[in-house]
Order: structure tokens, then C-alpha cells, then sequence
């Protein structure tokens, strides 16, 4: 597999008047072609954040992504594009759907201009061409009525119908990535298992990699290939979807695993709910973030920052339990998930 | 929309009739007698006469629905410091003045204020946003009579420029249209960088930058026409602000608008006249407002569909 | 940096339980807040000093002339600024500087006291209409519709002909009559929102009764929106009363106000500009002051811009 989207050491910071929020710090990864990654983390962990920053839509200012920082699409620093090339990389080549369809399509254009105005600039369709696009674009993600729904507002459709228009502007392009911020998390329930299986489908056929925010484990089960698991504006371990659900190795991977209702519900065990808050990323962090709330804390967690493990190819993780110092521990919760 | 059309109109009218009904019962309940002031010095027939002449020897009610009636035929009375002078042909003649100065200020009022506010917004705390926001706020907070004292004094006076009263040529026009249009430069620019701002921070512009569109075709297909809709609802506000500038304009410039003879009849104590060119100015306010809510309902999707929701 | 890592750093201790549920950055309350965005903006600090000023000036600036501002002296007309009289004097030779001050009196207490008054009325009709709603809403807003069908200016200019009389408080009771509207609305479309807020629904739902909702929740809502309202308030008043005394229906003499000392001057303007630009400029000052300043309150309170 080739690496299409190489991201090295992105810092993100906001400079508000309390001082200067590190929203991301230091954050790592690769994607290679027709993969799904999924960001995994508490609300405020810097997912959201760091992919703004692949596509640059964060406000500047207040936001501030470090120069050292590059983000490479197909060896292309994002970084550095001038306007016209950053224009035609976003929607075209990587595109971005948000969290609220509800807010998130222009509520004065009919939702079929909304893609159109995407063919036209990127695929250079004249009208005509564009619309009948649109309507097959409608159609391959599944909108009831295509033709119909090609001329409605988006206050006549329903939050999964317009979370469709939104997957369907996102699609338009073919784009090589397609990054999708918390796609189910304003919808009910019912909705975001179809949105689930749409995107799912959509993947294979169309062979799209897929950056899928959320905080969500039961989303990321049965769309990801691999999975991040941030907190803090860090990376805290990333491993294959069986790497992290089977054998996770952070304590708050271990956290997080244990506070989903499916995973959980055959150990007979009450929910697990994780204490406490993320750490206010105004502070300068000088050890481990997750430090605070880790039931399995060291002296050392607070004096320095832990280092990467590699444990595979794939597995990552950063945490003092992997140094050959550390006690052996096991996660209370894996019983749950290997009775399956 | 036709239902929600014909509604609409209804209200405007109930709301007018209302007004009218007001208004007349309070100009009737002036101490005395609209007339005695006038009528005090006559003989006691001729005094009879000119009472009955103009109703007020009947009791109120019927003077109302005497009233009420002449006014759904257009017919305001009679103007009582000039006996002949019709009050309806006295505004028919004199408003296309005001209107004509008025629109124009307005017009020039609006494109100015608007281009300023998109370059204010454009440029939110550089100094392009600073100098617009001050000549906003100048603009809301300098008097009508204190610019138009202003100008006069410097461009008539000082200069020889303009001359500084008078009407009939273009050129008696000009500073009244400068004092007008400062009003509406002011509140369109302030409204609409308010309003850019707000439209910025949505999510779709998010999502349209996402598409790769332009800055310029952000602005253009998204920014502007969201942004201007609220724009909409102030502008029958600002057609009516032109009108009651002119009080002041059209006096210190010695136009024969409308405003011109509402402050003089009001210096007079013309109460007919002061009658019927409140109701004039009560009726353009209504229809403003209509037209305006008609516009809007036009502009805005998410109004036109559903109009059983409202 | 790193120091040695050694064995005895590796056992394990477990969660703090107390630092885990600190919140780190301190917390600030809401007027603290709004005090401290107040004070950054420079802008509406200056607003408020020149407006300081102004009223000192108001209270004293009559006394501090050394002339009464209704004397009148046949051999000083219309005199310019001089040492002797600061502001000159007018067409009857009376002192410019205490009858600037003096009218200065009436311009501002009228600013002051109409936007109090017509808030009071108004956030109380918004409020009885907002937090009952339903048919009660309906029909007070309906209400309000009519009364603000007419023209603001048109309505004061009415009824100051109705009631004849040119005093202050005439004059108070024409622009405020239905001056407050406005704010009517705006409080009520303020108590709809919190009222509709899940912190409001909750409180009902946990059985808080209705004057405690309206003490907690409701006022101090809606307070910052009255008090920019005020502040926004105040410039309307002071054109309102100076538009009338330009027009010659406003206070009357001996009497004066800003508004009557500019009419005064207006037709001769072109020879003793200087009657005419003063108090002009003091009505623009503070015109200009306090829409600053309601800029400066609304940038500080508003809850939404808090970040």
C-alpha cells in the first residue's frame, strides 16, 4: 500500500487571551491509499482540530500551526500550497464533511447547486452535465427522489437526507480523502447506522481513504482499518481496528474500551466511566497527560513524558507500562471482549 | 403564500385603520377646540359657519365616521390656516419632492453602506474596518441639522460651492441628499458588517471553503446573499427615516417637501393638516412594512415553502 | 532534563482523586468577566471619562460661569469667545457657557431618565409577555405592532402638539410613551430564549418555582441585554429632545436645552457660527459617548463572544 497523506509533528495552537492553547501537540500519522483511519478521543483531545489542519480550514488567527509541522499529499506539503493550488487540492482531492448537517449546508441554495458549484469548478461540467452528475451523485449515496431532492432547500430535508447532500458534495470530486468529522453524532441513532453502512459502501466502491473523527468506538468497529487513539493533542496508540480493539495497551485506550455499552455488557461488570477531565491544554505538559486519571499511574508518568513503544509494524503506543521497569499489569476490561 | 399574502395585507390595513381612528380622537381631545384658536376673534355666524364648514358643529362620533369615510376615498379635509387648500392635493403635490430626495439618498445611502460594511468585514480589526466603523458610528451620532449646519456653513458660506437653500434645481438637491444618505450609509454599513461577520462563523461557509471554492466566490455565492437578508428587514425603517429627516433637511434647506409643511403646519397649529399628513406618514410606514415582509418571504427559502407554519 | 530512570519510579500509585476533578484555569464569574473585556476596550474607557466630564460640567459648569444663564446683558450681544464669556454670548447677550451647561441640564436628564423610564416599562410589558407567552404574547405584541406602526418622531411630534405644554416632563411623557416598545421586544424575545434553554426546563422540572426561576435564571439573563439597551437608549432621547428644540416645539424659554440653543442660532448661522457649533458639538459628544460606551457593554456582556 502507498502512502498517500503523510503528517509529521503537527502543533496546532490557538492564542486566546488566557495564553496559548496547544490544541495539538505533536501529532503523527500516515494514511496510505483507500484506508480508513479513525481519530478516536474524549470531546477537546485535538481530533477535530488536527483534521482542520489537513485541509488548513482553521481560522488563522486565532489558530497557529507551527512551521515545523508537514503535512504531505502525495509527497505535496500542504503546508506550503499557494491559494490556487490549495483550492484545487481541497474538495477536489481531499475533501471534509462536518458534524451538523444541520448548519453545515448553505440554507439559500437548493442542495443540488450546492454540489453542482463543486463539478463545475473542480470537474469543469458545464450546467447541464454537472446536474445530471449531481442527480447520480444523489443516487450513489442514496437519496430518496434524487431528481426531487436535487431542487429542495435544506430546511425541506431531514438531518440524515442533508448528512447525505453532505457526503454527496464531499464525494463529487472523487477525492482521494475524504475526512469525515463526527458524521453520526447529530443524527438519531437510527439514522447514523445507515450513514455507518453508507460510508462503509461507499468505501468499497469507490476506494476512498477515509479519516473518520469520533469519539465513538461503536462508529469506528466496523468502518476503520486502523485506529488513533489521542488525548491531549497526543498520540497515545494506534494499531490496526484488531490491534486496539483485541489487544489494546494503553491504560486509556483500556478506558475507553470499557465505556462502550456493546464491548462491555457481556462482563457483567457496570459501565466503566473515566474520571475526571482532560488536562486544560493551556499548561505546558511536561509528562504524561493522562497521568491524572490513570488507574494505573507511576511515580515516573509525572516526571517525564513516556516514548513510543513499538510493539509491530502497525502497533503503537506511548506509555511508561511498556518499559521493561514496569510492573506487569492487566486491563480489568479485557475479559469483556475476548468472551466474544 | 397567497393565504399568508392576503393575511398580511389585512393586518396592515386593521393596523392603519386603528392608527387613523387614534389619531384622529387625539387631535380631537386638544383643550379647546382645534378651531378656537383661530375662530376666537369672529363674529359669532361667521364663527358658526366656519365650524360647520368643517364639521365640528356635529357631535364627535359623526365627525369620525364623516372623517373615516372622506379618508377611504383619499379625502383627508380641508387644511384649516389655508381655507381651500385640500390636505390630500397639499401631500400629493408636495411628497414626490421628499420622495424624490428621499430615494435617492437612500439608494446612495445603500450602496455606499453596504460596500462599506463588506470591507469592513472583510477586513475585521485592520485598519479598513476601523475607519468604516467610525464614519458608521459618526454617521449615527452627529445630528441631521448639526451636518446639514455644517455643510451649509462650510460649502454654501465659506466656499460658494452650493447655494445653501432653495429648491427646484439639481443643484439645491445635492446637500440635502449628502445630509440624508448619512443616516443609512451609517446603518447599512454597521448592520451588514455585523451580519457578514455572523455569516462567516457558519458552518456551510466552513464546508464551501472545503470545496475548494475561491475566497471571491465564497464571499460571492455564499457570504453575501445570507448576509443581506437580515439587511432587508431594516429597510423599511430607513425609507421612513428619510421621510422624517426630511422634516429637519427640507426646512434648513427651504425644500417645499412634505416634510416642509408638516413642521410648518405643526408651528401653526394647522391640526388638519398635522391630521393628514400623519396618517400619510402612518400609511407609507404600513405598506413600507408589508412590502418589506413581501420581500423577504421572496428572498428567503426557508420562508417561501412553508407558509401554513407562520 | 532526563534524570536516571530508576526501578523505584515504577510502581504503581494509581488516579489522583483530587487533581483529576480540578479544572485547571481559574474560574472567572460573569460580571468579573465582563468587567475585565470592559476595561481592555480603551475605547468605551474614553467614552466614559468624556462622559464624566460632561455631566461634571453639567452639575457645576453654570456655577463655575459666574453668570445666571437667564441674565441678560443688552451690551454684550452676540459676542465671541473671549476671556470673559468662554462660549461667547447670544443675540441678548446672555452667556454662552452657562446656558450650554444649563441646557446641557435638560438634554441629558432627559437622555437619562427616557431610556429609564421607557426600559422599565419595557422590560416589564416584554417580560409579562415573553414569560407567559401563548395568547397573553399574542396580544400584547399585537399591541405593540400598532403603536410602532407610526413613526417614532411623528408620534412625539404629535403628541407635543396634543398636549401643549413644553415642560420637561411633557416633553418625557410624549417620547416615551411609546419609546418603549422597543425595548419590549427585545426583552421579551431575550426571556423566550432562556425561557426555551435546557438549564431553565431543568430547573422547572426539578419543581423550582416560578419567582426563583425568574430571580436565578430569567433576570440575570436578561439584564445585560436591558442595560446595552439603555446605553443605546440614552443618544435616541438626546437627538429626540434636540430635533424638537430644533424644530421650536421643544422646551421654552427661559428654559433651555442643547436642541433649543442650536435652533436659537441656526438662522444666523453664517455669522456667529460658533452659537450654533457649540452646542452642536456637546450633543454629538455625548451622542457619540454613550453609543461608544453601549458598543463597549455589549462587547463585555454578551455571553456569546465570552470565550
Amino acid at each position: 500500500m502507498d502512502k498517500i497523506l503523510e503528517v509529521k509533528d503537527l502543533r496546532v495552537s490557538f492564542h486566546t487571551y488566557a495564553g496559548e492553547v496547544r490544541a495539538v501537540r505533536g501529532v503523527s500519522f500516515d494514511l496510505h491509499r483507500g484506508e480508513t483511519l479513525a481519530f478516536v478521543g474524549e470531546s477537546g483531545c485535538g481530533k477535530t482540530v488536527t483534521a482542520k489542519s489537513i485541509l488548513r480550514l482553521l481560522p488563522s488567527p486565532p489558530a497557529e500551526i507551527k512551521p515545523q509541522a508537514q503535512i504531505l499529499y502525495d509527497g505535496d506539503d500542504v503546508l506550503k500550497m499557494d491559494r490556487k493550488r490549495l483550492q484545487k487540492f481541497r474538495g477536489n482531492e481531499v475533501s471534509m464533511i462536518f458534524q451538523d448537517p444541520m448548519t453545515s449546508l448553505n440554507p439559500t441554495m437548493t442542495c443540488g447547486q450546492q454540489i453542482v458549484e463543486a463539478l463545475v469548478l473542480h470537474k469543469k461540467l458545464n450546467k447541464q452535465e454537472a446536474k445530471e452528475e449531481a442527480i447520480r451523485i444523489l443516487r450513489l449515496v442514496k437519496m430518496p427522489d434524487a431528481e426531487k431532492r436535487f431542487s429542495s432547500y435544506p430546511h425541506e430535508l431531514s438531518g440524515g437526507m442533508r448528512q447525505r447532500v453532505m457526503i454527496a458534495i464531499a464525494l463529487s470530486c472523487d477525492p482521494s480523502i475524504l475526512i469525515a468529522d463526527e458524521p453520526t453524532t447529530a443524527l438519531d441513532v437510527t439514522i447514523q447506522a445507515q450513514i455507518i453502512d453508507l460510508l462503509q459502501e461507499l468505501k468499497d466502491k469507490l476506494n476512498t481513504a477515509i479519516i473518520l473523527v469520533t469519539h465513538d468506538l461503536g462508529v469506528v468497529a466496523t468502518l476503520a482499518d486502523r485506529i488513533q487513539v489521542m488525548y491531549a493533542g497526543q498520540v497515545m496508540e494506534t494499531g490496526t481496528s484488531r490491534e486496539i480493539f483485541y489487544s489494546p495497551k494503553h491504560p486509556y485506550t483500556w478506558a475507553l474500551l470499557s465505556s462502550v455499552p456493546g464491548l462491555a455488557e457481556h462482563s457483567k461488570q457496570e459501565l466503566y466511566s473515566l474520571k475526571g477531565t482532560p488536562p486544560d491544554l493551556i499548561m505546558p505538559l511536561k509528562s504524561c497527560p493522562f497521568a491524572a486519571r490513570c488507574e494505573y499511574c507511576m511515580p515516573i508518568c509525572k516526571r517525564q513524558m513516556p516514548q513510543v513503544t513499538g510493539l509491530t509494524d502497525t502497533h503503537q503506543v506511548a506509555c511508561w507500562l511498556q518499559h521493561p521497569y514496569a510492573p506487569l499489569v492487566e486491563p480489568s476490561y479485557e475479559r469483556g471482549v475476548s468472551n466474544e | 403564500m397567497l393565504r399568508y399574502a392576503i393575511k398580511r395585507i389585512g393586518y396592515a390595513v386593521v393596523t392603519l385603520l386603528i392608527v387613523v381612528t387614534i389619531t384622529f380622537f387625539l387631535m380631537r381631545s386638544i383643550p379647546g377646540d382645534p378651531l378656537s384658536h383661530r375662530a376666537q376673534a369672529l363674529p359669532e355666524q361667521t364663527r358658526a359657519n366656519y365650524y360647520a364648514k368643517y364639521g365640528y358643529d356635529k357631535p364627535l362620533f359623526t365627525q369620525y365616521t364623516m372623517y373615516m369615510k372622506n379618508f377611504l376615498r383619499g379625502d383627508l379635509g380641508e387644511s384649516i390656516l389655508y381655507p381651500g387648500r385640500s390636505v390630500s392635493q397639499t401631500i400629493a403635490k408636495t411628497s414626490p419632492i421628499s420622495g424624490a430626495i428621499g430615494g435617492i439618498a437612500l439608494v446612495i445611502g445603500f450602496g455606499i453602506g453596504i460596500t462599506l460594511g463588506i470591507i469592513a468585514a472583510l477586513n475585521k480589526n485592520r485598519w479598513p474596518d476601523y475607519l468604516v466603523m467610525f464614519i458608521a458610528i459618526l454617521g449615527t451620532t452627529v445630528p441631521v441639522f448639526v451636518l446639514a449646519a455644517l455643510l451649509q456653513y462650510f460649502v454654501a458660506v465659506k466656499l460658494h460651492w452650493l447655494p445653501s437653500s432653495g429648491g427646484g434645481q439639481t443643484r439645491h438637491a445635492i446637500m440635502p441628499i449628502m445630509v440624508l444618505c448619512l443616516g443609512p450609509i451609517a446603518s447599512f454599513a454597521r448592520y451588514l458588517k455585523a451580519s457578514m461577520l455572523d455569516t462567516l462563523s457558519q458552518d456551510y461557509i466552513l464546508t464551501a471553503q472545503a470545496k475548494g471554492l475561491s475566497r471571491r466566490a465564497v464571499i460571492l455565492k455564499h457570504v453575501l446573499r445570507n448576509s443581506m437578508l437580515p439587511i432587508v428587514t431594516i429597510l423599511a425603517g430607513r425609507i421612513v427615516g428619510v421621510f422624517t429627516g426630511s422634516f429637519l433637511v427640507e426646512r434648513m434647506f427651504g425644500i417645499p417637501g412634505v416634510g416642509f409643511y408638516f413642521v410648518n403646519s405643526v408651528t401653526n397649529k394647522d391640526y388638519s393638516m398635522i391630521l393628514g399628513t400623519t396618517v400619510f406618514f402612518a400609511a407609507l410606514f404600513v405598506f413600507a412594512q408589508l412590502a418589506v415582509d413581501f420581500v423577504y418571504v421572496l428572498v428567503d427559502p426557508r420562508i417561501r415553502i412553508t407558509p401554513e407554519s407562520r | 532534563m532526563n534524570e536516571e530512570i530508576s526501578k523505584d519510579l515504577f510502581q504503581i500509585i494509581g488516579p489522583e482523586d483530587s487533581e483529576a476533578e480540578k479544572i485547571a484555569r481559574p474560574r472567572i464569574s460573569y460580571f468579573k468577566d465582563a468587567w475585565r473585556r470592559f476595561k481592555e476596550n480603551k475605547i468605551a474607557i474614553v467614552a466614559l471619562i468624556v462622559l464624566a466630564v460632561l455631566v461634571f460640567m453639567v452639575i457645576f459648569g453654570p456655577a463655575i460661569s459666574g453668570y445666571k444663564f437667564e441674565e441678560i446683558d443688552p451690551s454684550q450681544r452676540n459676542e465671541g469667545p473671549s476671556a470673559r464669556h468662554w462660549f461667547g454670548t447670544d443675540k441678548l447677550g446672555r452667556d454662552l457657557f452657562a446656558r450650554v451647561w444649563q441646557g446641557g441640564r435638560v438634554s441629558i436628564i432627559i437622555g437619562l431618565v427616557g431610556a429609564l423610564v421607557s426600559s422599565f416599562v419595557g422590560s416589564i410589558y416584554g417580560g409579562i409577555s415573553g414569560y407567559f407567552g401563548g395568547r397573553v404574547d399574542d396580544i400584547m405584541m399585537r399591541i405593540v405592532e400598532v403603536l410602532i406602526s407610526v413613526p417614532y418622531l411623528i408620534v412625539v411630534i404629535l403628541l407635543t402638539v396634543v398636549l401643549d405644554s413644553k415642560s420637561m416632563f411633557t416633553l418625557l411623557l410624549a417620547m416615551t410613551i411609546t419609546g418603549w416598545c422597543g425595548i419590549a421586544r427585545i426583552v421579551r424575545g431575550q426571556v423566550l430564549q432562556v425561557k426555551s434553554q435546557e438549564f431553565v426546563m431543568a430547573a422547572q422540572a426539578l419543581g423550582v418555582r416560578p419567582w426563583k426561576i425568574i430571580l436565578h435564571h430569567i433576570i440575570p439573563n436578561v439584564l445585560s441585554v436591558i442595560i446595552v439597551a439603555i446605553t443605546f437608549d440614552v443618544p435616541g432621547y438626546i437627538f429626540g429632545e434636540a430635533f424638537l428644540g430644533f424644530l421650536g416645539i421643544g422646551i421654552q424659554p427661559p428654559n433651555t436645552s442643547w436642541g433649543v440653543l442650536a435652533s436659537a442660532a441656526q438662522s444666523m448661522y453664517a455669522f456667529y457660527p460658533y452659537q450654533l457649533f457649540i452646542p452642536s458639538l456637546m450633543i454629538a459628544l455625548t451622542m457619540l459617548c454613550f453609543t461608544l460606551l453601549g458598543d463597549g457593554l455589549r462587547d463585555a456582556l454578551d455571553p456569546r463572544l465570552r470565550k
